[in-house]
Parts: C-alpha cells; sequence; structure tokens
C-alpha cells in the first residue's frame, strides 16, 4: 500500500488477530492455563469430556483434545447443538467442558443453554475466549453483554478471572460445583499477575488484593488487573487505591462488597471489560442500594454501543479501560 | 368428573390398539381438566406412544432413573399431555395425578419439563432442542458401553429450526446407531399447514442424503408403526434411524379429524364427553 498514512513516522497498530494474546509487551505470561489446567484435572475425573464448535485450537481446548483424544467431541461450527449435546452428556453423567468464543455462547445459543442446560440444570461448564473487548474484529467478536445476559440466567454461576494463576484455580473450582457454569477465558499467553498477591481463587468469594484510604477499586476480570497497576501509579500521587478482586460475578459475595464499600470516605469505583449494563457495576449498584450503603460510585466500563474494530490498545484507550484511561478517570473524580 | 376412572393395571398382553385408547382417553380426560389442551396432537401421536412404551422401549416404572432404560426425549414439549397419557398407561405416574393436568403444583404442567415429571428426561417447549440433546444422550450412552438407546419425537414443525438440521447432520458424523428420531408429520404448525409455512418434502430424500436409515410410515397405521420401529431397532447400518410418521390430528374422534385444522383444535366444553363417547364408539366399531 502506498498510502500518506505509510509515510508518516507514527508506527501503526495492526488489529489483534483472534490467536493474539492479550499481554502487554514484556508482562509475564503462562501459556494455555485452561488447557493444561483441564488435562491435569481430568486425570482424577474420568467424567470430563471436552466439546467444541469449531474452536479447539482458539480456546486453548487442543491440548485436552491431544492428551485425551477419545474424549474430546468436535460438534462443527454449531453452536446450538454444541450446547444442547453438552446437556445430553451431561443427562449421562458427563462433565461437559465446553468451549466457544464468548459472543456466541452467550448470544447465538443463548436459548439453548437457558433451556437446556440451566433450566435443566446440568452439570456443564462453558469456557468462552474473547470476553468483553479483547478482539479488535468489532460487535461480531466483542462480547460486550456476556456477563449480563450469563447473569440474567437463573442456575448459572457466572466466573470472570483475571490471569493465568486464577484461570488454573478456577478449573477445579468450576468442576467441584455440581451445576451449570459460565467462565469468561483468556487464552494464549495469558498474563500471569495474582501468583504475587498471596491469591487463590474460591468459588463465590471476593478478595482484597492491597488495602488504600482514599478510593476502592471493585473490579473483575482483566480490569483487576489494571486497578493494580493504576493503584501503584496513584500511589506516588499519594492516592490510596484500594482493590477489591470479584471474580465471581454470580453469586456475587455481597458480604464483602458491602463490608468494603461500607468504609467511610473511600470513593468507590466498580471496573469491568463489559457494557455499563447488567454487569459487575449494576450487580454491586444494587447490592449497596438494596443495603442502604450509598459512597460515591463510579463506573468504568463499556458505553452502551456497537464497538469500534481496530488495535486493542487503541480501542481501551478510547473506552477508557486502560491502564492510562482508569488512571485519569479516577483522578479526575478524586 | 364424571368420568369414572378405571385405574385397575392391564397385563402384559393387551393389544397394542388398547394401549392406543387408553392413551387417548386418557389425554381427553386431561383435555376435559383444563378445558384445553393439545388434544389434536395427542391423539394423532397416541399409536406411536402405544409403540413406543408397550412394544419398543425398556424401562422399569418403578425407577424412572434405571440406568439401563431406553430414553424417551419429548422434543415438541406441548406434545406433553400425549406423554403424560402414555406415562400414566404405562404406570410410570400414577392415574390419580390425572386429574391435576395443568394446574397448580402439578407434576403435570402443560408444557413438559425434566424436573417436574418422572419419565419426561428434558425440558421443551421452545422447538428444536430435542434432537441435540439426544446427540450428547447417544455419544453418552456409547462412553458408557450402554446398550440403551435414545427415542426423540419431534415434530414436522420444528424441520424449520436449523438445530434440527446441526443435529440430524452430527448424529450421523457420529454413526449414532442408537438413536431414533420419531418426527411427526401432521402437516399442522401455528401458522398453518407445515408444508406451506416452510416446504419440508422430499423429507425421506433430504434425511437419507443426511446419512440416515429413514422410514415413512402411516402414523396411525399400528403394524406399520411396529414394522418400523422393530426395522429401525435391527437395522445392521451404523446410521442413526429416523421414522417419519404421518398422522391424522384428532384420529380416533370422526369430529375432531374433520374439524378444521388448527394448530390448537378447538373443543368446547361439552364436547369433551361427546369426544370419549366417539373414542368409545370407535374401540368397539
Amino acid at each position: 500500500m502506498s498510502t500518506a498514512a505509510n509515510t508518516t513516522a507514527k508506527p501503526r497498530l495492526k488489529t489483534s488477530a483472534m490467536i493474539a494474546s492479550i499481554a502487554a509487551e514484556g508482562q509475564r505470561t503462562r501459556p494455555a492455563p485452561f488447557g493444561h489446567a483441564l488435562v491435569e484435572l481430568a486425570k482424577q475425573r474420568p467424567e470430563i469430556v471436552g466439546m467444541t464448535a469449531d474452536l479447539a485450537k482458539y480456546t486453548d481446548l487442543h491440548i485436552f483434545a491431544q492428551a485425551y483424544p477419545d474424549r474430546f467431541y468436535q460438534m462443527g461450527m454449531a453452536e446450538q447443538l454444541l450446547m444442547g449435546a453438552a446437556s445430553g452428556m451431561a443427562h449421562e453423567g458427563m462433565m461437559p467442558f465446553v468451549t466457544t468464543y464468548a459472543v456466541f455462547a452467550s448470544r447465538r445459543a443463548y436459548d439453548f443453554v437457558h433451556q437446556t442446560i440451566a433450566e435443566e440444570n446440568r452439570n456443564v461448564k462453558i469456557a468462552c475466549a474473547l470476553p468483553g473487548l479483547t478482539s479488535g474484529y468489532g460487535p461480531s467478536h466483542q462480547a460486550a453483554e456476556d456477563l449480563a445476559l450469563m447473569r440474567a440466567m437463573p442456575n448459572m454461576v457466572v466466573i470472570d478471572p483475571c490471569d493465568a494463576h486464577e484461570i488454573e484455580q478456577a478449573v477445579p473450582a468450576m468442576a467441584a460445583h455440581n451445576g451449570p457454569v459460565y467462565m469468561r477465558l483468556l487464552r494464549g499467553n495469558v498474563p500471569l499477575v495474582l501468583d504475587e498477591y498471596d491469591y487463590k481463587f474460591e468459588l463465590g468469594k471476593a478478595k482484597l488484593l492491597r488495602d488504600g484510604a482514599d478510593v476502592l477499586v471493585i473490579s473483575s476480570g482483566i480490569m483487576t488487573m489494571r486497578a493494580l497497576e493504576v493503584a501503584q501509579r496513584l500511589e506516588a500521587d499519594k492516592v490510596g487505591v484500594a482493590v477489591l478482586h470479584v471474580p465471581t460475578i454470580k453469586p456475587l459475595d455481597t458480604e464483602t462488597i458491602l463490608r468494603e464499600a461500607g468504609r467511610t470516605g473511600r470513593m468507590v469505583v466498580v471496573a469491568e471489560n463489559h457494557t455499563v449494563i447488567g454487569g459487575l457495576g449494576e450487580a454491586v449498584a444494587g447490592t449497596l442500594l438494596r443495603a442502604g450503603v450509598a459512597p460515591v460510585f463510579r463506573q468504568i466500563g463499556l458505553p452502551d454501543e456497537f464497538l469500534k474494530a481496530g488495535a486493542l490498545p487503541t480501542l481501551h484507550d478510547l473506552y477508557g479501560i486502560s491502564t492510562d484511561a482508569m488512571a485519569a478517570s479516577i483522578k479526575g473524580w478524586l | 368428573m364424571d368420568t369414572a376412572l378405571d385405574t385397575t393395571p392391564l397385563g402384559h398382553n393387551v393389544p397394542l390398539a388398547e394401549r392406543a385408547y387408553r392413551i387417548r382417553r386418557n389425554a381427553l380426560l386431561m383435555g376435559e381438566v383444563q378445558g384445553q389442551g393439545y388434544i389434536g396432537q395427542a391423539l394423532d401421536i397416541a399409536d406411536v406412544l402405544a409403540v413406543s412404551y408397550f412394544h419398543a422401549m425398556k424401562y422399569r416404572p418403578e425407577d424412572p432413573h434405571w440406568e439401563e432404560r431406553d430414553r424417551f426425549l419429548l422434543s415438541n414439549g406441548h406434545y406433553a399431555i400425549a406423554l403424560y397419557a402414555a406415562l400414566i398407561e404405562a404406570g410410570i405416574v400414577p392415574a390419580e395425578e390425572l386429574e391435576t393436568y395443568g394446574s397448580d403444583d402439578s407434576r403435570l404442567p402443560m408444557s413438559g419439563m425434566a424436573s417436574y415429571t418422572p419419565g419426561m428426561e428434558m425440558s421443551g417447549g421452545s422447538l428444536g432442542l430435542g434432537l441435540g440433546i439426544a446427540v450428547g444422550i447417544g455419544l453418552g450412552l456409547k462412553r458408557k458401553n450402554s446398550a440403551a438407546r435414545v427415542y426423540t419425537l419431534f415434530s414436522d414443525g420444528e424441520l424449520d429450526e436449523g438445530s434440527v438440521w446441526e443435529a440430524i447432520m452430527s448424529a450421523a458424523h457420529y454413526k449414532l446407531d442408537n438413536m431414533i428420531a420419531i418426527v411427526d408429520v401432521n402437516n399442522q404448525q401455528a401458522d398453518g399447514p407445515s408444508t406451506q409455512v416452510m416446504a419440508f418434502e422430499p423429507l425421506v430424500d433430504k434425511l437419507e442424503a443426511f446419512g440416515w436409515f429413514v422410514q415413512r410410515v402411516d402414523g396411525n397405521d399400528m403394524d406399520a408403526v411396529v414394522a418400523a420401529f422393530d426395522a429401525a431397532k435391527s437395522h445392521p447400518e451404523a446410521k442413526p434411524r429416523m421414522i417419519v410418521c404421518d398422522t391424522k390430528m384428532g384420529k380416533g374422534v370422526p369430529f375432531l379429524e374433520a374439524r378444521e385444522k388448527n394448530h390448537f383444535i378447538r373443543v368446547d366444553a361439552h364436547e369433551w364427553q361427546l369426544a370419549l363417547d366417539a373414542l368409545d364408539a370407535g374401540r368397539t366399531a
């Protein structure tokens, strides 16, 4: 191409490919934590089977397929079938770990998840890559509303893990819970952060990762990673930022949230890689309002609009969920 | 209800025609309880259910979760009135519960749901779900080296759903010879005749092209239905099996057979007894 843009000195950020890692340059990572954790767990649990809709390689389920070819089921590019067949497998006592992209599980196959899995309370674990805004391909692949959709479904447990360390621990925890679970999946070379925080994932538990006197950030998923970076930066400005990590969106740990948000004098900022409609932010807001706890409350999340295509760093800045944008928002609110 | 209920268990040598008569009668009695119900469908599919529960399938009435049972999936959940009628006749649901049909706290809701009713293996109502679940059950049974089969009843209207064809394709891909599907071609769905709402013929050719062993029979001809189920069970090829059943809505009650065809056949309050009388007349004829 010989466009004018090419002649400028500015480096051009490219639209991230499906297989790209969300890790920042130089960040510590671990490869395919979901796939390896599932292989490990399956040694003890012969009822585990893996099922996918033509996205094994893009959800790290190929690791499981290589280890247990006779326990892996390729259902073709058919997400409705995937969910229905997973229900049938669970009906027969298997524990299917089902993978696809978050958009396809939460949008295309919603009724199948709702009726054949959640309503029948089948023991199916749904792990979905490209959660929230982790693809630059535009709305077709951006699952900005997956948490709202899955959270609204009775019986469904909803998990939004932060990093590789947490995914490794979440996999056996999902299996230990008898019933349907939806987990947002980070795949490929997944950032490693929480191992430095003496952190252990417990289903349904929020954990305070660091304390601070001025701001309480309540966050899930990759936004917890960002919140920890923001907290370090604002420390230099003498602003104390506490970070409460809430990886289980449902059931919500209301006790811990109310305890931390009830401490007077702190602004509460909920940060999520999700539309501001129906996700963690509104779940926390409802919890506070119902309990009569009324701190200054702010939300960092994706806007109620179809998101743009482009390079992820650009988009995260544009929509306010990058570390820079988040730090600027919080400083502006103080 | 002024119709006395005969709850005497029938012996093993009851002819299938008598089973079908009693399934139809149970369904009409339930329709009378609510003053409504998908009675046209219940009457058309009673012969298929009689063959399923009293000729083809193995199960233990006292133990609906018996591991070696054949699974029966009702994909068309609005046919629940028909399946309850069969489950009562099979002794899986007590006959006393017939009078609770569609009432608060009943185990027999108007649309079939897995958690409510013994012998109901899936939650229907949303159409196009059953065959996909059956694929998973078929795969699961094979993982367990089980000799059990999974039967799925679905309706011709469901052929409009893309998910049905996803399941049909995958059942052949996985050579699920433990899967027997029955499609009720009564040619009636919500907005009119099924073939006009969305053309699905030539159905046998299509299903064969998808890799299934396919038979098409008059679903109200008991001998033909028995032969089709026998052939579906004994067919040697590693293929899923489909029985296309052409049926007549309202079958067994001539004035309902003749009524203007509708997805939801109207029956006036005084007509339930007339329908039972007409059914009885046909039984002795």
